[in-house]
């Protein structure tokens, strides 16, 4: 059984037929070569598959493509499209937010979540909300100082 | 992941068609059945999605009762106003549930189908009194859980609402297994409008239960330390590679006082 899908992928309308049990993140990365978007864990724990599904953060290794029917993807690959770093991206690298970076994509995904609600975010309330990102590097400390010198710099 | 077959309902009475006819399951926000399927531990034929049901979303007030669509998902319940207004208990465990990304996805109706023996909703609803709501009839909380993965909800039945009775006070405090912040142990405690004391534990035993002698020390001093002084029966608790039966039962009584002390 195969079944036509349609979304939009960071500004892009996109199409396919696809067999009902992929998930949204191999529609992403096999489907559109969207490799930004990692899998991890693939168990719905480490959060390294991030994405934002009508502007919410949500586990695409836990979500079928289907299930984003109609719906309008941001994946990392969307913050950048001129190649000029999104400020949480550039806080990242800044901030030496990132070791091995294999879980990097999906904490700057979560971390915009964070922001657009809690603009002014202080450490406790980023650590609280970071809960679903494992760094496997434990680089934490770093996360932390980039996610509030990247909110800094998004409020400018 | 096994071969699946995917529909998705236009209503409700579409979606109980549907599922009579493959013998499928409901897809609500998937966190528990998507993962349960890429396992291997679920392999339903069909899955109907009832996420494009526009009657199973929303929160509204109904009288003394908050009203929360069967399809509202955790993050929704945590922010929305009216429940923080009503019962800001609710919106505090659904702000502890799993993690931001579960959050987004996850729905009430969803977590109860399933009846997870640590998920946190079932001990709010059974404190507080709750109705769950189908397409086919209303079924008050005590007689919904049945036992664990169990509930009252036929093959083809699909939960509409949760409709919560606004309390007096009522707190929730979850001691979190560290890792996936399901409940080791969850107790929600609330004094309804009558005046009785209602505490209903999760995690600690196959199926959510009611703390009769915590209800009871309650009723006569509601306060953390009359909470504290239950020792509760650890014989049908659960024990496993997390916690003991005899640790579940220390915290039944420690996480109810939390919660009574929560109640202010």
């Amino acid at each position: 059984m195969s079944i036509p899908i349609a979304m939009t992928v960071n500004g892009k309308a996109v199409a396919a037929d696809i067999d009902p049990r992929t998930l949204l993140v191999d529609f992403l990365r096999t489907n559109l070569g969207l490799t930004g978007t990692h899998v991890g864990c693939d168990t719905a724990q480490c959060g390294a598959c991030t994405v934002h599904m009508n502007g919410r953060a949500i586990k695409a290794c836990n979500v079928l493509a289907l299930q984003a029917q109609g719906a309008t993807i941001l994946t990392i690959e969307g913050l950048a499209p001129d190649g000029t770093m999104h400020p949480m991206q550039a806080a990242f690298k800044d901030c030496h937010g990132l070791q091995c970076g294999f879980c990097t994509p999906g904490m700057v995904m979560s971390a915009l979540d964070l922001v657009n609600r809690h603009p002014q975010a202080d450490e406790a309330t980023i650590r609280e909300q970071l809960e679903g990102n494992l760094c496997r590097c434990t680089g934490y400390h770093n996360i932390v100082k980039a996610v509030q010198q990247g909110a800094a710099a998004m409020a400018k | 992941m096994y071969e699946v077959e995917y529909q998705q309902a236009r209503s409700v009475a579409d979606a109980a068609t549907l599922l009579a006819k493959t013998g499928g399951k409901a897809l609500a926000g998937g966190q528990s059945l998507i993962a349960a399927m890429k396992l291997r531990l679920a392999q339903p034929g069909t899955l109907v999605d009832l996420s494009g049901i526009a009657e199973l979303q929303g929160i509204r007030r109904e009288g003394d009762a908050i009203v929360i669509g069967a399809m509202t998902r955790h993050a929704d319940i945590a922010s929305s106003a009216e429940v923080k207004r009503a019962v800001p208990a609710l919106a505090a465990l659904a702000e502890g549930i799993g993690d931001r990304q579960v959050r987004n996805m996850g729905t009430i109706g969803g977590s109860i189908a399933n009846n997870d023996p640590a998920a946190d909703w079932p001990a709010a609803l059974v404190a507080l009194g709750a109705t769950v709501v189908t397409g086919k009839r209303r079924i008050v909380a005590g007689d919904f859980f049945k036992g664990m993965y169990e509930t009252a909800l036929a093959d083809d039945e699909i939960i509409t609402a949760v409709s919560f009775p606004v309390p007096k006070k009522a707190a929730y405090a979850k001691f979190p297994n560290p890792a996936s912040r399901f409940a080791l142990v969850g107790v929600f405690v609330a004094q309804l409008p009558d005046g009785s004391v209602r505490v209903a534990v999760t995690g600690a035993a196959p199926a959510v239960f009611r703390a009769s002698g915590i209800e009871a020390a309650l009723a006569r001093s509601f306060t953390a330390e009359a909470a504290r002084a239950v020792a509760v029966d650890a014989s049908r608790l659960n024990a496993d590679l997390h916690a003991s039966a005899a640790y579940r039962a220390h915290l039944v009584s420690v996480m109810a006082s939390r919660a009574v002390a929560a109640c202010g």
